[in-house]
């Protein structure tokens, strides 16, 4: 599985790439992986406001619908629309022009909950371990 | 872990684990859910030609006359007028017209049937044909000795050819026995992907080498159970356990035509009482008017939104761009047509009742 190494992660499979105070947010590899071909995303408005750890982002795929949670808490400033008629850039690149949501953060320390790229590694290992 | 080994394997499974498939439990089979990945699988299927290891479904053999042998009181399609090297699919019922299974019945000589079941209910359906089927005739469950691969998609014919060089001749819902890879082996014209496709029936331990002798063809991937499932659904057919089970008739489930009224089965009484009383849920199809898609168990409100059904599969449809579905509806709702809603607390979404398939222009009979 890809991990980007200067981004943070969340147990729930959520990247974060921090600009100040503009957070940028997608899935990561592992969750694109697991959801399989994803057909349907439904974005916040801009301006809504999130907690951290709390369903923004609600997607589908052939197989099931599953919930994106926000990996900090702020007001979503900006949405990659694009993903509404393409959601399988989710799938073909998820670090990148699969980003999801940029929010602008109001709770800096809690970046502290987040999981360095290493630390979502061992995570990951620790989950696959699980599975065999 | 314990679940994992409780489950099955076809004689495929190391093959599958080498090409890295998600494997996941399937009516009590460890089965190849996807490879490459499930749209690209239904892409292959619709476009070129997709391989399916179906070994995991069973196979019977009666031996007897249609009547005398039992077979014809045990399933609901006709068989007294049936051609030989022909396939019918029928259901199996219990004494409440309830669908124990569904099938699809061969005719391999006059008195001779090759009856192919789902995996799930292989052992509960050779109960039933054990308890019912004459002493004097024969039945044996070969579902041991039988693996299965579906070859499916246009290309399938020409993929077939150099294998199977008389394959031209079986037209839809046919079969023949062909010596396949040195082995005397059925071939039918079937499927559930509603594309051109054949069923092949070989011995279990030799199944890899059919695989292998099939992919040397590189327009041909493999496709699992998730392609599977979305291709079924586009047609409208019924998944075992979904649109049907013990408790749903084949009335309700629209299997009318292929109940044969004219003679005696288990479920037939139960049957004549519903259609006389009217039935009182019947499935219908049905399409989201957006990208989001119905799920098993999701309800279905009228416009009105009062609860008329419940979803029995749902899915995404690549054809159409947007959610499909089938459910059971109240008799009387559900008319083609009709706008709908379904979902469950968190979501509904709208959606309108269609007429069956969903996908249209399939090469399933070129």
């Amino acid at each position: 599985m890809e991990i980007v190494d200067h981004y943070l992660y969340t147990k729930e499979h959520e990247w974060v790439n921090f600009e100040d105070n503009i957070v940028t947010v997608g899935i990561t590899d592992y969750a694109q992986s697991a959801l399989g071909d994803i057909t349907f995303i439904e974005l916040p408005d801009a301006d809504t406001e999130v907690e951290q750890f709390e369903e923004f982002v609600s997607v589908e795929s052939v197989k099931a619908a599953s919930d994106i949670y926000a990996p900090m808490s702020g007001r979503v400033v900006e949405v990659n629309h694009h993903l509404e008629a393409h959601p399988e850039l989710l799938n073909k690149s998820c670090y990148t022009k699969g980003w999801i949501a940029k929010i602008e953060i109001s709770e800096p320390e809690e970046k502290s909950n987040l999981m360095t790229a290493e630390e979502y590694g061992s995570f990951l290992e620790t989950l696959e371990e699980k599975e065999s | 872990m314990l679940v994992e080994e409780t489950l099955k394997q076809t004689p495929l499974f190391a093959v599958h684990r080498s090409l890295n498939a998600r494997m996941v439990p399937f009516g009590g089979w460890d089965m190849p859910l996807q490879y490459e990945g499930i749209l690209a699988e239904y892409e292959t299927t619709r476009r070129a030609c997709a391989v399916f290891d179906t070994s995991h479904m069973g196979e019977f053999l009666v031996e007897g006359d249609h009547a005398q042998s039992g077979l014809d009181g045990l399933i609901t399609c006709s068989l007294k007028d049936m051609p030989l090297k022909t396939c019918r699919y029928a259901t199996l019922l219990n004494a409440e017209g309830g669908v124990m299974d569904d099938l699809i019945v061969f005719r391999l000589a006059q008195e001779r049937w090759f009856i192919v079941v789902n995996g799930a209910t292989t052992a509960k359906d050779a109960n039933q044909f054990q308890a019912h089927i004459s002493k004097q005739a024969v039945f044996r469950n070969i579902s041991q000795d039988l693996g299965k691969l579906d070859v499916q998609g246009p290309l399938a014919r020409e993929v077939l050819k150099s294998l199977v060089p008389q394959i031209e001749k079986l037209s839809y819902y046919t079969f023949d026995e062909f010596v396949v890879l040195g082995e005397k082996v059925i071939v039918s014209r079937t499927g559930y992907t509603g594309e051109l496709g054949y069923e092949i029936y070989f011995p279990w331990q030799k199944t890899p080498e059919l695989w292998n002798s099939i992919f040397k063809d590189k327009r041909v991937k493999p496709a699992g159970l998730g392609a599977r499932d979305v291709l079924r659904l586009e047609m409208g057919y019924s998944l075992y356990g979904h649109e049907l089970d013990e408790t749903i008739s084949p009335l309700e489930a629209g299997l009318e035509k292929f109940v044969d009224f004219n003679k005696d089965f288990i479920g037939k009484a139960a049957l004549l009482k519903q259609k006389q009383a009217g039935v009182k849920r019947k499935l219908v199809c049905f399409s989201s008017e957006s990208r989001r898609s119905p799920r098993t168990g999701h309800k279905i409100y009228n416009a009105d939104q009062q609860e008329i059904g419940l979803v029995t599969s749902g899915t995404f449809s690549p054809s159409l761009a947007k959610g499909i579905g089938m459910g059971l509806v109240v008799a009387g709702s559900g008319a083609k047509g009709e706008k709908i809603l379904f979902g469950d607390a968190h979501n509904t979404i709208s959606g309108e009742i269609t007429a069956r398939p969903f996908y249209k222009n399939s090469s399933l009979k070129n």
